[in-house]
């Protein structure tokens, strides 16, 4: 990757300015959508004007706003947790969710609900960024040590297998204690609904927070999409570079998990929709990837919310729904590509 | 290591006498850990009693020792056992070692049926259905993978690839399922997803048995593919085999073992994981020596497990699933971080 002629990069932000009103479409939707959906302008009203009376405002207030809002900051956030995977190892199929990250972090999570079932909801937060960083420590000594990391293959196997870990540990403390699993369920499902606001604005800061740290060091990643080599003698500091990715991949992912469970599949496809709309820049692209997450988790919310009344689908399991037959399809392609 | 040749007449076998010693090494163990497990229980029997219980047809024990507890080790002998097959032939025709039957969606398929199932015909049809439907899934989910990778033939790369969105996919329906269907069906669907021989009785060791038997047979005539597998696909095609054609009857043979195995006793994903490593790791490089200690590793590891989920909280019987994931986890883990030094 690397910068883009000026043309291309007008053309870039003429892309991103769509996707904005994107977004913020499909939030419209996402406040409107329900069992009884809503006008446009009672959403207006609800917001602007909200009278205490009218139990519709109430409901886009307390219900679907908070809603909307995780779903928002949980896209962009996992979206950008993918790109920044990619980049990293130059492996287009790494993703927190393929690599366990995901697992890892509800694991803690499970741990955490089966030991202290009053833990406070701080703790939950702790206990996902904990499992998110143990997972990651975990794939890096498995897969990207060492001097030949052995390709795309050995990261998503050693990523499927610490999955199957962690998977298999979290099912077995959920079978010994079965009031935790009532509770953890559908949090392990991925769900952006029915998570109050007031708790998790620690959460959303620390993902807003770790979003903006992206911009400053996009160049140095432009640089690093070459090659270490090359990037080393374009002056970037590659292990600290390296490092800070990390660091943001776990924050963000750990965040992401922590605030609505296991939602796969955001992190691996968005950052390739991406780059097919976007030139290959990392200043272009990595808001991209967070405007397309955004807007893609929202949208497989509605849908969630809408395809089976009166229940709901959970998120993550729509996520899944979608993004596993654009993964096959991804792989047919490139696999054409290549021969 | 010494290899020997064993001749009669015109049939001649190379073997390795260690490997062999081996794998009798671990019969023993295995059936010392038989014992133990026939002993231990609700009920504690000691070697008198135990012995008693297994040859006196009229001692008061031997309904617990010969109806309950027998049948019991013997099917998570046999889970085990094909388990460990499985996912040895996997990983010589993906040519990985971190390859199983979870990895190409046979176990996410089986889940995704079985949980189906519970969810909505166990009411209606009864339990005896439950392995019906999980082997159904299995097959069903190999099917696809396998079509779904193919494009000129079939890759290890594109296999694997393929069998962790299939696996993505099935899982989220199973998750689906679980959301949706009351806390009851959750219950057991938790406990059929880690894997338990709960409630074992002897028409079903006799009916895995026999599945087991009729796959090994051809597998055994195919010995010869296996060990060629792991080959370049240039490099065997010049040498005159027929790369896909093997590469899917042994696919077919590995997600069929497997099948078999979850559909008797839910989806233990450990086994075929880590059986095979431990077999490659202790033995040298014979393949059909390899192969035996990976169905005995694999059988091991499920015998104990159950052993362990069956005593250690008594009078608590957990699903052995959970223990084949803390046996097995800690060691694999041990395993990749050394070779990747």
């Amino acid at each position: 990757m690397s910068d883009t002629t000026p043309e291309r990069s007008v053309q870039g932000v003429g892309v991103l300015l769509s996707l904005t009103a994107l977004l913020l479409a499909a939030m419209l939707m996402s406040l409107m959508a329900g069992a009884q959906w809503s006008t446009p302008v009672a959403v207006w009203q609800a917001l602007f004007h909200p009278s205490g009376l009218v139990v519709e405002d109430l409901l886009i207030r307390t219900t679907r706003l908070p809603r909307t809002l995780v779903a928002v900051v949980v896209g962009a956030g996992l979206a950008v947790a993918g790109a920044l995977m990619q980049t990293l190892t130059r492996n287009p199929l790494a993703s927190p969710g393929i690599v366990g990250i995901n697992a890892g972090a509800m694991f803690a999570v499970v741990v955490l609900v089966s030991m202290f079932p009053h833990a406070a909801l701080w703790a939950w937060y702790g206990g996902a960024l904990g499992g998110a960083a143990l997972a990651a420590l975990l794939v890096w000594m498995l897969a990207l040590r060492g001097q030949s990391p052995g390709g795309p293959l050995r990261l998503v196997l050693a990523g499927a297998a610490l999955t199957a870990l962690f998977n298999a540990f979290s099912q077995a403390l959920l079978v010994i204690d079965q009031q935790g699993l009532d509770t953890v369920l559908f949090w392990l499902a991925g769900a952006v609904s029915g998570r109050p606001l007031t708790h998790l604005w620690p959460l959303m800061a620390v993902t807003l927070v770790a979003l903006m740290l992206c911009w400053p060091l996009a160049r140095s990643m432009n640089a690093l999409g070459t090659g270490e080599a090359m990037a080393r003698s374009l002056g970037v500091r590659v292990y600290r570079l390296q490092g800070a990715i990390v660091v943001l991949v776990v924050a963000l992912a750990g965040a992401c998990v922590a605030m609505a469970g296991n939602i796969t599949f955001v992190g691996l496809v968005v950052p390739h929709m991406a780059r097919r709309l976007l030139p290959a820049d990392h200043r272009l692209w990595l808001p991209g990837c967070a405007l397309l997450g955004a807007t893609l988790l929202l949208l497989a919310d509605v849908v969630g919310r809408c395809v089976l009344q009166p229940r709901e689908v959970p998120v993550g399991v729509m996520t899944a729904l979608i993004g596993a037959p654009l993964f096959i399809v991804m792989l047919r392609r490139q696999g054409r590509r290549h021969g | 290591m010494v290899e020997r040749t064993l001749r009669l007449g015109r049939f001649s076998r190379r073997f390795l006498p260690t490997a062999w010693a081996r794998v009798a090494a671990l019969l023993l163990v295995m059936m010392l850990v038989l014992l133990v497990s026939l002993a231990l229980g609700r009920v504690m029997l000691g070697p008198g009693a135990l012995l008693e219980a297994l040859m006196n047809p009229h001692a008061p024990t031997g309904l617990i020792v010969r109806e309950l507890r027998l049948p019991r080790i013997l099917l998570a002998a046999l889970i085990g056992a094909a388990l460990g097959v499985a996912g040895w032939l996997l990983q010589q025709v993906m040519r990985n070692p971190l390859a199983s039957p979870d990895i190409i969606g046979v176990t996410s398929g089986a889940s995704a049926a079985a949980v189906s199932y519970l969810a909505w015909l166990a009411v209606p049809l009864g339990m005896a259905g439950l392995p019906v439907a999980a082997m159904l899934g299995a097959a069903g989910a190999a099917l696809a993978v396998y079509t779904l990778a193919w494009s000129h033939g079939v890759t290890p790369l594109r296999l694997v690839l393929t069998g962790i969105g299939m696996a993505a996919a099935l899982g989220a329906v199973t998750t689906l399922v679980l959301a949706i269907s009351p806390l009851t069906t959750t219950l057991s669907a938790y406990v059929w997803l880690t894997g338990s021989v709960y409630g074992a009785n002897w028409s079903d060791v006799s009916s895995l048995a026999l599945w087991c038997v009729a796959l090994l047979v051809p597998l055994a005539a195919l010995m010869r593919q296996v060990m060629l597998a792991p080959l370049d696909d240039a490099l065997a095609t010049g040498l005159g085999l027929a790369v896909q054609r093997h590469r899917a009857a042994l696919l077919a043979l590995a997600s069929a073992l497997a099948g078999v195995a979850v559909a008797w006793g839910g989806a233990f994903v450990f086994v075929g994981l880590v059986a095979p490593h431990l077999a490659r790791r202790l033995s040298g490089y014979s393949g059909t020596a390899q192969m035996v200690l990976a169905l005995l590793y694999g059988a091991l590891l499920v015998m104990l497990a159950d052993l362990v989920a069956r005593t250690l909280f008594l009078p608590l019987d957990l699903p052995a699933g959970i223990f084949v994931a803390a046996l097995g986890a800690p060691f694999f883990l041990a395993l990749l971080i050394r070779e990747v030094r």
